[in-house]
């Protein structure tokens, strides 16, 4: 896959996870893909309900298989057309009877460039130090529900 | 744990204390100067800190609690080391979520680079 070749640019902070990819797309591909609701649910596998939006919320249940009772909540926060766009939102949020909201979110960045090919797309979610350390933990648990293919990725970043 | 199998299955009562040590801001800078240059005395891990020896000693008994620093004897000193087995398991939580985002970014290169 060719996202193992950008390893180096996965950061190992304990604040922030930074991806870096060139997509063989054009700008204005990868663009509608990651604002237009439609297409963002039908990639990242959820049914957002409305518009994405400065300024807005959007939430929509995932679909996921095994998680299609979770509902997800986005804040979109900014969009500068074609160059960057960004959005709030709880992570690992994946308790139905735990109420996240009065909790610290994560802020998610995307930001595209021109690269040669394609498209350069930068991914960070920033904000991790400030999630309390129990939820943290939590995701120990989530872990024990089987993401058997998540520890299969996992294992490309481990020594 | 040795084994990576176990290490991944790493359970919530034992995910819990683990977190709560490393919520401390000078437990976290002795874990810092540790990976950086360690092992070191209690007496190079308190230069510098404006922490007297006696907290920097109780602080590396707590973090020694939950297994992620040892300590062994070198000559007449007690020097200090990570357990890096345990870090690289605080570290997992990140790790998932980025391995979440590594299947998103695939995701979306399937959806963006296949022909409309």
């Amino acid at each position: 896959m060719a996202l193992k070749t950008q390893a180096p640019n996965n950061t190992s902070s304990t604040d922030r996870i930074e991806k870096r990819v060139v997509l063989r797309a054009p700008r204005s591909r990868v663009w509608r893909a990651l604002t237009n609701a439609e297409e963002f649910s039908t990639w990242f596998r959820i049914n957002l309900e409305g518009a994405i939006a400065e300024g807005r919320p959007v939430r929509g249940k995932l679909t996921f298989k095994g998680y299609e009772h979770i509902t997800v909540e986005m804040l979109v926060e900014r969009i500068e057309p074609e160059r960057y766009f960004s959005y709030r939102w709880h992570p690992y949020a994946l308790d139905p009877a735990v109420d996240y909201s009065l909790e610290p979110t994560t802020l998610v960045e995307f930001s595209l460039e021109e690269a040669e090919g394609g498209t350069a797309l930068t991914i960070v979610e920033s904000g991790f130090d400030r999630i309390p350390l129990a939820r943290r933990a939590e995701a120990f648990r989530v872990d024990d529900q089987g993401w058997d293919g998540q520890i299969k990725n996992l294992a490309q970043y481990v020594e | 744990m040795s084994s990576s199998r176990s290490a991944v299955s790493l359970k919530l009562p034992d995910a819990v204390p683990l977190f709560a040590a490393l919520g401390d801001a000078t437990r976290l800078r002795l874990l810092g100067r540790l990976s950086a240059g360690g092992p070191l005395s209690i007496t190079r891990l308190s230069e510098g800190t404006g922490v007297t020896r006696q907290a920097i000693t109780r602080h590396l008994y707590a973090l020694d609690d939950v297994g992620l620093v040892r300590h062994v004897r070198r000559g007449r000193e007690r020097v200090w080391d990570l357990n890096r087995e345990r870090l690289d398991r605080a570290k997992r939580y990140l790790d998932q979520i980025s391995a979440q985002w590594d299947d998103a970014a695939e995701r979306l290169r399937a959806f963006v680079e296949e022909p409309e």
